[in-house]
């Protein structure tokens, strides 16, 4: 008869044809386009000593970009936090004329290339564009000022609340709700104590996405901030005022901070996903 | 939808409605509605005439140049890791999806500065290209390289999810009938997943097309050369030249509301 | 064609799902993998198909080893739960599928499938979508799907776990027909044992990986092997003994179990339709008093107490409309089979 006939398996290999080609380019490609290259980042500031490192890290200028970035990639995502939770949840659940409309446009800052919002932002809202003009007489500069910044910022992390929170508050029970109403809550304690808790995990993952994009946004931001070294310049910007001018070693050690700072978000926002769907009973 | 006892007051609804709104128009429908109307600000011969001459010309033709050869490797590439990581389970998976996820969370002039690092002249392959006579840099090869790195995760994005959600019952059903795998990725998987790979094909040619921080450093901003739309956008709009570099930027604002709408037209498909 | 497993056993990541598996089908036979979920019947049924890779063992069709052969050339038809129709193909489309891949011209082929079509009894749906069909007709058109390549072998994976009670019968008689009109191997996975019992001529009861009996419907029901299949296939009542002798005792009852040593713990099992009811004394059984009274629609079940035990004895409604029958009663208890089966520890 038959011998018994042993397998060793390594991985759980599936029936399904194509494991090896699919695995194998796809390991290929992303070592040609994404390994290969970011080692590179390493690789070059390593040529840097560690007191090297932090005096370039470390200069004013380029400190001053760190405030900025941050503080205005904060402001903006925050902002989005709020009102990208106000439009999510006027888009879940009132009617009005034009919903859809507004609905489809919600992707466009995701969409549209950062040079043209750039510009257009930078158009409306200069002292004679369509909004600016309301501002000037009010004293508040919104171009070429650190304000510019947070608008564009803003701008760019609109669609990562909203499009984050939609399916969420979608999905969300109207039974608990009308359980709250039961036991005699009012709307708004129904809503801060009963909603909010319940779609929190979401709204953190869409401020943290809003977050992590504006900090590195270039594009939309470089027209209407003015590029003013120590006051409206971002550290995108910085970096590649160093590149062009040849500090390469300088650039580099720039874009590891950023990368470093990059990689933490990502992680916090994967831990944040594995939060909420821990929550959710699915 | 919530029922009459469970929501807010008219009132409070209007006012939350109003407010979103007004937040919407600021940042925009405004923004958006200036772009056109600031191209067609001094009428349509002008709008047309920057469009054809000939350094506008120049980028159009690279922008598309770039987008047919970026959008076809990066839809085998995305196909190939959609059903790498869809269909099998293996050690280093969510290793792959992270790196797939990779150009989203990093900045895009980062992108660019590893390009001058990789291809420049003090770049780590800038001796031996110099010796061959290749010119990554500052040229166009360089614009489509770091275009491709960019824009390589949208269709992996748009597919994993669909082709995960919709399981592995009918490619077995295909196997124990007697096909092949291209029998079976040609006549089952592939009219399955035909929505949202045009979905993401539109939406990687969007962005192909868009691309400015990435580019921007690896370009060299030479006119007639090396400016995609976006770059000759810039250059436009630093010379005040605002009729022609809105009419530009129109383009790409037409493109982008395109998108939006297919992948409007997308969903209810799905 | 045949089907013999010989020691087929399958882990996912450390799990056993598969344990230690040999059994085997005859042309033309229809056999049953029975057990609850978890149990490793369908991965069975796959490792069969060619659909999962066995981690050991040996397949075998038709005297042949397909263990390391790939699906697509073992030439065996098989129906999935959820139906796995191809969504944008029409119904004639769906079943022409395996011609199709075969290289066989259209006209041929789409004739094949009308006649299939017709087999199954849904002629005229041929330019349906699978969208428009109920679950009955897409699990049909699956069966159809499956028989148009004339696979020697049908293996079908809770077929019916998906449809309603009502439509579950009607398709299982069904099938019972169908199977007796064209006399093909099936090998079924279901979980529902009336399903199993009405369609097969051997029912294979599957626990935890392994094959717990392999026997006739009726075989299984009245000589259970293990208290497992005893519990799974229909109700049962369990009393906990130690034997003695040869014996186990309980009250005035006296249970053989010559083939167990002295002293082992045992529980006996004995069925509900075994408990023989009545109010006469002088018959000779174990006095009780009825405390609940269910009626079934066609059978009547009563709880009855019998010092510390609660015994379920399910009685024809015919029988049990005896007035002698209502809750306080005192009812006197005789057991007509039963089942004594060691513990393990």
């Amino acid at each position: 008869m038959e011998p018994l006939i042993k397998f060793t398996n390594i991985k759980e290999k599936s029936v399904l044809p194509g494991f090896g080609i699919t695995v194998g380019f796809t390991i290929l490609y992303l070592s040609l386009m994404v390994l290969i290259p970011i080692s590179m980042l390493f690789i070059k500031t390593s040529a840097l000593t560690w007191p090297q490192f932090w005096e370039v890290i470390s200069a004013p200028r380029v400190v001053a970009s760190y405030r900025l970035s941050f503080g205005a990639s904060l402001l903006g995502a925050l902002i989005n936090a709020v009102f990208g939770f106000l439009v999510a949840w006027v888009l879940v659940r009132y009617p009005f004329p034009g919903k859809k409309i507004i609905d489809v446009l919600v992707d466009l800052p995701f969409a549209l290339p950062t040079a043209v919002a750039g510009i257009a932002l930078t158009t409306t809202y200069a002292s004679n564009g369509v909004l600016g003009r309301f501002l000037e007489p009010l004293g508040i500069k919104a171009v070429f000022s650190p304000l510019g910044v947070v608008i564009a910022l803003t701008f760019i992390g609109l669609p990562f609340v909203v499009r984050t929170l939609q399916p969420v508050l979608q999905d969300l029970d109207p039974e608990i709700e009308e359980a709250a109403a039961c036991l005699g809550a009012n709307r708004f304690k129904t809503f801060f104590q009963v909603i909010l808790p319940a779609v929190f995990p979401a709204l953190m993952t869409g401020f943290a996405l809003a977050f992590a994009r504006a900090l590195g946004e270039y594009g939309s931001v470089i027209f209407i901030s003015g590029n003013m070294p120590m006051r409206t310049e971002i550290t995108p910007l910085l970096m590649i005022t160093k590149l062009e001018q040849y500090d390469y070693t300088g650039a580099t050690a720039i874009a590891v901070v950023m990368l470093v700072v990059s990689f933490s978000l990502l992680l916090t926002i994967n831990l944040l996903q594995w939060w909420s769907h821990e929550d959710q009973p699915n | 939808m919530s029922t009459p006892i469970i929501t807010e007051k008219k009132w409070l609804r209007i006012l939350l409605t109003s407010i979103s709104l007004l937040f919407m128009s600021l940042f925009l429908l405004v923004p958006l509605g200036t772009i056109f109307y600031a191209a067609l600000q001094k009428g349509l011969l002008l709008y047309v005439t920057s469009l054809i001459e000939p350094d506008a010309l120049a980028a159009i033709r690279l922008t598309l140049l770039t987008a047919t050869i970026a959008v076809p490797i990066n839809l085998i590439f995305g196909v190939c890791a959609a059903w790498a990581i869809a269909k099998f389970n293996f050690i280093g998976k969510q290793l792959l999806i992270t790196l797939i996820d990779l150009p989203f969370t990093v900045s895009p002039v980062i992108s660019g500065l590893i390009f001058v690092l990789l291809f420049g002249a003090q770049g780590f392959l800038g001796p031996w290209l110099i010796q061959h006579n290749i010119k990554i840099l500052f040229a166009v090869p360089g614009i489509v390289l770091a275009t491709i790195f960019i824009t390589f995760p949208y269709v992996a994005r748009e597919l994993i999810p669909l082709m995960q959600a919709q399981g592995n019952d009918q490619e077995e059903a295909a196997l124990t009938l007697g096909a092949n795998g291209w029998q079976t990725f040609f006549h089952i998987t592939l009219p399955n997943i035909r929505w949202g790979l045009l979905y993401g094909v539109i939406l990687l040619n969007a962005r192909a097309m868009g691309e400015f921080g990435a580019v921007s450093v690896v370009s060299g901003h030479i006119r007639g050369l090396t400016n995609t739309i976006p770059l000759h956008v810039e250059i436009l709009y630093n010379e005040y030249n605002f009729v022609a570099a809105f009419a530009m930027a129109s383009i790409l604002a037409l493109l982008a509301l395109f998108t939006l709408v297919a992948k409007t037209v997308v969903e209810w498909k799905l | 064609m045949s089907i013999r497993v010989h020691q087929l056993k399958k882990h996912f990541n450390g799990f056993g799902a598969v344990n230690d598996v040999t059994f085997s089908v005859s042309d033309g036979e229809f056999v049953t993998l029975l057990g609850p979920s978890g149990s490793g019947k369908s991965t069975v049924l796959r490792c069969i198909a060619g659909l999962e890779t066995p981690s050991s063992g040996l397949i075998e069709i038709d005297g042949e080893v397909v263990t390391k052969v790939p699906v697509q050339e073992r030439k065996v038809g098989f129906v999935f739960q959820h139906y796995a129709l191809f969504r944008h193909m029409s119904v004639l489309h769906n079943v022409a599928f395996g011609l199709q891949v075969r290289g066989i011209p259209k006209k041929e082929r789409n004739e094949k499938a009308r006649e299939l079509l017709n087999l199954v009894g849904l002629s005229g749906m041929e330019h349906r979508m699978p969208s428009q069909l109920s679950g009955g007709q897409r699990q049909r058109v699956a069966l159809a799907r499956a028989l148009a390549p004339e696979p020697g072998l049908l293996l079908l994976d809770e077929p019916f776990g998906a449809l309603d009670a009502r439509l579950r019968k009607e398709l299982r008689s069904w099938l019972r027909k169908l199977h007796d009109r064209i006399k093909l191997t099936s090998l079924l996975v279901t979980h529902d044992q009336e399903e199993a019992f009405e369609l097969s001529d051997r029912v294979l009861v599957v626990n935890k990986g392994l094959i717990e009996q392999d026997a006739p419907p009726q075989a299984i029901f009245d000589q259970p092997a293990t208290e497992f299949v005893a519990t799974f296939v229909g109700e049962t009542n369990r009393v906990e003994g130690l034997v003695d002798e040869g014996t186990v005792a309980w009250g005035p009852f006296r249970f053989k179990a010559i083939h167990l040593p002295q002293s082992t713990k045992v529980h006996v099992l004995f069925r509900p339709h075994d408990v023989y009811v009545t109010s006469k004394r002088e018959d000779g059984g174990w006095p009780g008093v009825i405390r609940g009274i269910q009626f079934l629609g066609a059978t009547v079940v009563l709880d009855i107490q019998m010092d510390d035990v609660t015994l379920n004895a399910e009685l024809p409604k015919g029988v049990a409309q005896i007035s002698e029958f209502e809750i306080g009663k005192q009812v006197y208890v005789s057991i007509t089979n039963a089942h004594v089966f060691a513990l393990k520890n």
